[in-house]
């Protein structure tokens, strides 16, 4: 690809123009992917020398370092007590008590079972005194993977901890020897509220991130692995076990099933993933455009009133959202109140099929997704619209600049510009927006051609709400929910990256004129 | 004389203008108005309990008000409420905590922890649920006692909605916290003393919508109640009315019980209208 000068790009045409920064965008994706791959790469080799570079100073701490030192390396915290720094090293004391009767009495036994998931699933067993069946449960694969994964994440927190605790005897070696004196366990809590007060403020939120989402993610994406369903869940029917990529491979899988006449089911997903990015698009898009349009009709000098307009719409924001959905869901029912309204009035014979028919389900969602988010739209749009500098229009107006001009050369370059990162979590919100898919259709109406894969795909469905028919289906296969999960990340992580890295780029060559 | 006739047309095109916005507007309103008064007028049809091809009532009356009393949705509600209730205070203080921090100090895992929090959001919050179903229910907060569980993973993963209100903290001068730590200040009264007092937009801006949430809140709540009415909310309790085999018997109970949610929930909006379009607004512009 030629690259032009800016002198160059001056003089061509407009269409020209056009073609040279479409080219340019779509040269840039393959450029920002490469980019970010080479940074993965540089990230890893930094991290490889950081690593060898700490295995380097805990033997040079050993060498060099004292007996109170050494001994610390097996007895952590012993340093800091023989020091005078009781409270911190107690803490690190029962930091490792805990962590070595935690390995012994159950972490050593989670760990072990961690390679298959659990030996033996539940047995039925003779009873002879009673002459019947019943039924013997042994392992957990469920609790064997979630405990699991919470051992590792243990151990790691051991190693980190046990590491700083090396740490901290070589820097108070390094202050006794320079005459000054270690801080105190009052100092140690003072600092809790002062110089070290963002641990305090952190510690609680982070620890609930880390149960309740890290740990959960974790888990789930190892789902991914292994064939963890409803009849294989882990304790009560069967054991479930690693399958490695299989169920990648079920997902992607082109086997095509013409008998039946059901198609594949990388075709399936492929579907279902195209529609989720046409929704996306147009949910963002449609509510950006027409949420500014009202905002600067309120705006308008003249119109008067603007606090009820304002008032008015946003009432609609503040009602649930499953309220207004549901409500309007039924409204546009078969035997719903516009059909029946409509067919009373003679204008139609037959109700209209917004929810029977994939075009028009597709359709009316989108027009009544723009029902439920211009009001926040307009919010949003009404405040930046007001900071735009007024003397740019009393510029544009006295050099003649009709209102439509002063909109695209002025208004949508400076909105586009401050609401760029909004717009981005706004379509990767859209592409995961399940309320207002599943309140209005249920994924509905459903696809006869995609009945071979799991959880009864519908024309409306977004990956999301698959994800969720999948897991509360009949069969409950949680692997491919986890599949499907995943995906969901890896779209929503590959357009943030090529947003982040490419536009920025051709925005500067713009630069607002 | 040739100016001045220029200005008058500039000045009629104006009116012109004015008078399509006026109408555009007024359209607009009733658009997105009338979905809810139909809710409101239905809610008082006595004739029958289904849909209808009509909107003003024949016979009204309280009968569907009645309905509601006696159902099960007294007990939603309180679910609701409690829940509500309680959120708003913890993920409040959490949320605060964490945008404080991240806006304020500089530590050394700061920027690391901040793109493992963005990474980490990009996940469907849907994948977990499964799992966290499993976690509530080995430690018996689900079905009946979904309202604790409820509570415990809205809370305890809430610390990742921290961008608003970091985008706020960050609009407030770094050098008054340098000037109180430079008369002595410890970090926690500069919080406690300077920084909440200027923060009450954002605080009651992460309230309201700590206290919204969960009243829409549909997808996990419903899982985790797993079909035991008494650990229902309303948005559960009140779909379960319009299935397609439920629908004729509850659709105007359901149209009560919409204006016995929206009502509250509006009102406390309105009031508190100011604080939230300054909250959406800032959060927008700094992503």
């Amino acid at each position: 690809m030629k690259r032009y000068s800016d002198m160059e790009y001056l003089r061509l045409s407009k269409w020209q123009k056009f073609v040279y920064k479409l080219v340019s965008f779509l040269v840039g994706i393959p450029l920002g992917i490469g980019h970010f791959f080479q940074k993965i790469g540089i990230a890893i080799k930094d991290g490889f020398l950081k690593i060898v570079a700490e295995f380097k100073d805990i033997g040079v701490t050993f060498i060099h370092g004292d007996w109170k030192t050494k001994v610390s390396y097996v007895v952590m915290g012993f340093g800091n007590i023989a020091r005078g720094q009781v409270l911190r090293g107690l803490l690190f004391l029962l930091f490792e008590a805990v962590f070595i009767f935690y390995m012994i009495t159950t972490g050593g036994y989670w760990l072990s079972k961690l390679d298959n998931l659990g030996d033996q699933g539940p047995v039925e067993v003779y009873d002879p005194v009673f002459d019947s069946y019943k039924t013997e449960y042994h392992d957990n694969s469920f609790k064997i993977l979630l405990y699991g994964v919470l051992t590792v994440f243990f151990i790691v927190a051991f190693i980190y901890t046990w590491r700083v605790n090396v740490k901290q005897n070589k820097i108070s070696e390094e202050i006794i020897r320079s005459g000054k004196k270690l801080r105190s366990g009052k100092d140690d809590l003072k600092s809790l509220v002062d110089d070290q007060f963002h641990k305090t403020l952190l510690a609680l939120p982070l620890v609930g991130i880390l149960v309740f989402t890290v740990l959960p993610i974790v888990f789930m994406v190892l789902v991914a692995f292994t064939n963890y369903d409803g009849s294989h869940n882990g304790y009560s029917n069967a054991l479930f076990t690693w399958v490695g990529f299989k169920n990648f491979g079920t997902m992607f899988s082109w086997e095509v099933n013409t008998a039946a006449g059901l198609q594949s089911y990388s075709a399936t997903f492929g579907e279902i993933l195209v529609w989720t990015l046409m929704w996306a698009f147009f949910a963002t898009f449609t509510n950006y455009f027409l949420g500014m349009g009202v905002a600067m009709a309120i705006n308008k000098k003249g119109i008067r009133l603007k606090r009820m307009w304002r008032t008015i719409l946003v009432m609609t924001v503040a009602i649930p959202q499953f309220i207004s959905l549901l409500y309007v869901s039924k409204m546009f029912a078969q035997n719903g109140l516009i059909n029946q309204m409509l067919m009373g009035m003679n204008l139609i014979k037959n109700p209209l099929p917004f929810w029977t028919d994939a075009i028009w389900a597709r359709v009316t969602v989108i027009i009544i997704n723009i029902w439920i988010g211009i009001p926040y739209l307009m919010l949003i749009t009404t405040g930046i619209l007001m900071n735009i500098p007024a003397d740019l229009y009393e510029s544009a107006k006295i050099d003649g600049a009709s209102g439509w001009k002063q909109f695209t050369k002025i208004t949508l370059p400076y909105m586009l510009f401050i609401t760029g990162p909004y717009l981005l979590t706004s379509f990767t919100g859209n592409m995961n927006n399940f309320n207002v898919i599943y309140l209005l259709t249920g994924g509905g109406p459903t696809n006869a051609a995609a009945s071979g894969a799991a959880g009864s795909v519908g024309y409306t469905d977004l990956l999301i709400t698959w994800l969720f028919k999948i897991t509360t289906g009949g069969d409950s296969q949680y692997y491919l929910a986890s599949v499907v999960g995943i995906m969901v990340f890896v779209v929503v992580a590959l357009i943030s990256l090529v947003v982040y890295n490419v536009l920025p780029s051709i925005k500067n060559e713009e630069d607002f004129q | 004389m040739k100016n001045e006739k220029r200005h008058m047309g500039l000045k009629a095109a104006n009116r012109l203008s004015n008078t399509a916005i006026y109408i555009l507007l007024v359209i607009i309103s009733v658009i997105w108005l009338l979905p809810f008064v139909f809710i409101l007028f239905q809610s008082f049809r006595v004739e029958s309990t289904w849909q209808v091809g009509y909107i003003i009532p024949q016979q009204w009356g309280l009968q569907n008000y009645i309905n509601l009393w006696n159902s099960d949705f007294k007990r939603w509600y309180l679910n609701t409420f409690i829940i509500a209730l309680v959120s708003a205070v913890l993920v409040t203080v959490i949320q605060l905590c964490m945008s404080y921090t991240l806006s304020r100090f500089r530590f050394k895992m700061r920027g690391p922890l901040m793109r493992f929090m963005l990474i980490l959001g990009m996940f469907p919050g849907m994948l977990t649920m499964i799992i966290l179903y499993r976690v509530l229910a080995d430690i018996g907060l689900t079905q009946a006692n979904a309202v604790p569980g409820l509570i415990l993973v809205g809370v305890a993963s809430s610390g990742m909605g921290y961008y608003v209100s970091k985008g706020f903290f960050d609009t407030i001068p770094k050098s008054l916290d340098e000037a109180a730590r430079v008369d002595g200040a410890t970090r926690f009264q500069v919080l406690y003393k300077i920084i909440l007092p200027l923060a009450k937009p954002i605080v009651i801006y992460t309230i309201l919508t700590a206290f919204m949430g969960p009243w829409g809140d549909f997808v996990f709540a419903r899982y985790v109640a797993m079909g035991t009415s008494a650990g229902y909310n309303v948005a559960v309790g009140m779909y379960s009315w319009l299935t397609a085999d439920q629908i004729n018997n509850w659709y105007t109970t359901f149209c009560a019980g919409g204006v016995i949610v929206a009502l509250p929930v509006t009102i406390l909006f309105l009031c508190l209208q100011k604080y939230y379009v300054e909250g959406v607004t800032g959060g927008a512009v700094k992503g």
